[in-house]
C-alpha cells in the first residue's frame, strides 16, 4: 500500500465534508526544539495618499489644459499636456483609476446601499463635468489617456459623413445607459470589461480586448478619435455639460472673416459652418415639423421604454447570481448535466435554492423596470437630437460644435487672425506651415 | 434695426437659458456629490478573496489581468499540522516523500520543504515561483487544516475596477475590502 492511501484511510469520512472551514484534521505541534512560528506577510495595498496624488494631478490637468485651450491658445502645449497624461494615467497607472469607469461606482453607490463609493472616485467622476459646465471638454482635451492615445496616433484624419456621424453620436448614450443599469444592479462594470485600451496600458490582458484595443487604434489614424466620439460614455454626459458652458472654445481669437480656412481642421467633425437665415416659406414648414416632433416625443419615450423592458431581462443574465440560478436550475431539470464548478461551490456553500430563485427573480423584476428607464431615457435622447435637427439656427461666423468639440485646439492655428496675433506668417496653406494634419 | 434687436433678445433669451440649465446642472452635480458623499468613505476599495468561500477551481491562475497572477498561494503557520505527508505538497500517492519534482503537486515547486524536529516539516512559499493555481489548496484543504490558502497579494494587484478573476470565479468569493484592511486572513480557530 502506497503512503498515501496509508494516511486517507481514517479520512474517507472527512471527505463529504470536504469544503468545511477550520477542519483540524491534524493538531498543529507543540515544538520541542522550541521552533518559532513564521509571521504571514501581508504586503500592503498602495498607500491612500497616493489616491490624493492622482485626484490632484487630475485638477492641474484640467486646470492646466482649461488655461492652454482659452487663454494660451497653444495646440503644441496642449500635446504635451496629453503625452504627460497618457504617461501618467495611462501607462504608470495602468489605466484605472479613470473618469470613464467611475460612472459604474458612483451608479453602484447610488443604488447599491451595500457599496460605498471612495470619494477620489467621487471626484474623478464629477471633476471632469463640473469643468466641462464652465470651459467644454477640457478633460478630453489634454487629460483623458484614452484620448491621448487615439490622438496620438491620428496621422490622416478623413471625413465622416455628416448622416453617419450623427447616427453614431447615439451609440455613446446607448452604452452610457446600458453601463448605469448593469452598475446599478450590482451585475457588470461593462465599461472596465470591455475597455478597449486598457490592455494596451498595461501590456497584458484579455487577447481579444487587446485585438479591439488594436484593430480600434489602427482606425484611429484615419478616423479622429472613434472612441471617444462614437462610443464613450463619459463623453455623452461631458457633452451635455459642455453644451451649457459658460465660457466655451473660440476658433478665432477676435472675429470671424468667413475665410473659410479652420473649415476642414476639425477631425471631429465638430465646427459648424455659417447658416444663413432660410427663408419665411421654410421656416414655418421647420415649426411645423418641429411641433409634430415634440408631440411625438412622449410616444418615442413609451414605445422605447416598452423595447428596453423587454430587451432588459436577457440583459440580467450579466448578474452573477442570475447566472448561477440559471445553472442551479439547469442542473436541477436535467441530472444528467455534469456539475459546473458554480452550481459545486453553490451546494458546497448554502444551496438553498428557493433562496436563489427569488433573489434571481428579484433581480429580474429590477432589470424589467430598469428596462423602462434605460428605453424611456433614449428615447428622450433620440427624440432630443431630432428635435435638435429641426431646430436649425442661423449662425454668420464659424463656431465650435459645443457638445462635439474635444478642445484640441487644432482650429486655432488655420485662423489668419490667430496667426496675426501669434506672429506667425499668414498663409498657412503652404506646405511648411500646414499645421493641420 | 428691429430685426436686430429681435435678434439680439433671442441670442439673450437662449444665453439665459443656457445659464438657467448650466445651474441646474451644477446643482445636479452637487447634490449627487453631496449625497454620494453621505455614503463615501476615506480610504480606497481593494479586491480581496475570501479563502472560506474558494473552492480552487483555477482560475485565479488564468483570469488575472496580469501575465503572473496577483493571487498567490499563502500559508497560516499556525493551523499547519507540520505533516512530513503533506498533502499539500505531495501527489496523491508519491513514491517516496522527499522533494524530488515528481512527487510534487505544485506544477512550479514553489513549496519549500524543510525539516524542523522528528516528525515535523515546515512548508514554506516562495512567491517568486506560485502561480496561483490552488492545486496546494486544494490538496490541503480536502485533507488536511486547510493552512494553505488563496490570497490577492496587494503588492502585485493593479487594482482594477472591476476584477477579472471576479468575474469569472464560480464561487463569488471575491469582493472590496478597504484598503487599510486589505486581507482576509486564516488564523487557528480557538477550540470552544
Amino acid at each position: 500500500m502506497k503512503v498515501w492511501g496509508r494516511r486517507c484511510a481514517g479520512l474517507a469520512m472527512g471527505l463529504t465534508a470536504a469544503w468545511v472551514a477550520a477542519v483540524e484534521r491534524f493538531p498543529p505541534p507543540d515544538f520541542e526544539s522550541g521552533h518559532q512560528l513564521p509571521l504571514t506577510s501581508t504586503p500592503g495595498a498602495r498607500a491612500d495618499w497616493w489616491q490624493i496624488v492622482d485626484l490632484g494631478l487630475l485638477a492641474i490637468g484640467l486646470a492646466v489644459a482649461t488655461w492652454l485651450v482659452h487663454k494660451r491658445r497653444s495646440r503644441k502645449a496642449v500635446i504635451v499636456l496629453m503625452l504627460g497624461s497618457l504617461l501618467y494615467f495611462g501607462f504608470y497607472r495602468a489605466g484605472c483609476i479613470c473618469a470613464i469607469g467611475s460612472i459604474q461606482n458612483v451608479a453602484l453607490g447610488l443604488w447599491q446601499p451595500g457599496y460605498v463609493v471612495p470619494w477620489t472616485v467621487l471626484g474623478f467622476f464629477l471633476l471632469p463635468l463640473i469643468v466641462a459646465l464652465f470651459w467644454g471638454r477640457s478633460f478630453c482635451a489634454g487629460v483623458c489617456p484614452h484620448g491621448a492615445l487615439q490622438d496620438a496616433v491620428l496621422i490622416k484624419p478623413l471625413k465622416v459623413p455628416h448622416w453617419l456621424e450623427s447616427g453614431l453620436r447615439l451609440l455613446p448614450w446607448i452604452y452610457l445607459g446600458a453601463a448605469i443599469l448593469l452598475a446599478a444592479t450590482g451585475s457588470a462594470f461593462v465599461i472596465c470589461r470591455y475597455d478597449p485600451f486598457v490592455g494596451i496600458f498595461r501590456l497584458s490582458g484579455g487577447r481579444i480586448m487587446i485585438a479591439v484595443g488594436v484593430a480600434l487604434l489602427v482606425l484611429s489614424m484615419f478616423v479622429g478619435r472613434p472612441y471617444c466620439r462614437f462610443l464613450c460614455p463619459l463623453g455623452a454626459l461631458l457633452s451635455l455639460c459642455s453644451r451649457f458652458s459658460k465660457w466655451f472654445v473660440r476658433i478665432t481669437p477676435s472675429e470671424c472673416s468667413k475665410c473659410r480656412l479652420c473649415e476642414d481642421s476639425c477631425p471631429f467633425g465638430a465646427i459648424h459652418q455659417p447658416l444663413p437665415e432660410r427663408p419665411a416659406e421654410s421656416r414655418r414648414q421647420a415649426r411645423r415639423r418641429l411641433g409634430w416632433l415634440v408631440l411625438a416625443l412622449p410616444a418615442l419615450v413609451v414605445l422605447l421604454g416598452w423595447a428596453g423592458s423587454r430587451i432588459a431581462d436577457p440583459l440580467s443574465m450579466y448578474h452573477p447570481r442570475v447566472q448561477l440560478a440559471e445553472q442551479v436550475r439547469m442542473q436541477a431539470e436535467d441530472e444528467s448535466l455534469t456539475l459546473t464548478d458554480a452550481v459545486d461551490a453553490f451546494y458546497v456553500q448554502d444551496g438553498q435554492v428557493d433562496r436563489l430563485y427569488q433573489e434571481a427573480t428579484a433581480i429580474r423584476d429590477g432589470f424589467e423596470k430598469g428596462g423602462w428607464w434605460l428605453g424611456g431615457f433614449l428615447g428622450l435622447v433620440i427624440g432630443l437630437a431630432l428635435v435638435q435637427h429641426a431646430m436649425r439656427h442661423w449662425r454668420e461666423d464659424y463656431e465650435a460644435d459645443r457638445a462635439h468639440c474635444l478642445a484640441c485646439a487644432r482650429c486655432f492655428d488655420t485662423c489668419p487672425y490667430e496667426r496675426q496675433r501669434r506672429g506667425l506668417p499668414c498663409n498657412p496653406a503652404s506646405p511648411e506651415t500646414e499645421v493641420t494634419a | 434695426m428691429s430685426d436686430d434687436r429681435k435678434a439680439d433678445e433671442k441670442a439673450s433669451r437662449r444665453e439665459f437659458l443656457k445659464g438657467g440649465l448650466r445651474n441646474l446642472g451644477l446643482l445636479a452635480a452637487g447634490s449627487l456629490a453631496g449625497f454620494a458623499y453621505g455614503r463615501s468613505r476615506n480610504d480606497g476599495l481593494v479586491w480581496q478573496l475570501d479563502p472560506r468561500k474558494c473552492i480552487q477551481c483555477g482560475n485565479c491562475a488564468t483570469a488575472c489581468v496580469l501575465e503572473e497572477s496577483a493571487v498567490k498561494c499563502v500559508h497560516s503557520y499556525s493551523m499547519c499540522g507540520y505533516c512530513a505527508l503533506c498533502t499539500g505538497y505531495f501527489e496523491p500517492q508519491p513514491n517516496a516523500l522527499n522533494t524530488g519534482a515528481e512527487n510534487q503537486l505544485c506544477p512550479t515547486g514553489a513549496i519549500e520543504r524543510h525539516f524542523v524536529e522528528e516528525p515535523y516539516f515546515e512548508y514554506t512559499i516562495d512567491e517568486e515561483l506560485c502561480v496561483g493555481c490552488g492545486k496546494c489548496v486544494k490538496g490541503c484543504t480536502m485533507f488536511g487544516n486547510g493552512s494553505l490558502y488563496l490570497q490577492v497579494r496587494h503588492d502585485r494587484c493593479v487594482n482594477c475596477n472591476e476584477c477579472s478573476i471576479a468575474v469569472q470565479c464560480p464561487a463569488e468569493a471575491f469582493s472590496r475590502v478597504p484598503a487599510s484592511d486589505p486581507y482576509l486572513l486564516k488564523t487557528r480557530e480557538k477550540p470552544a
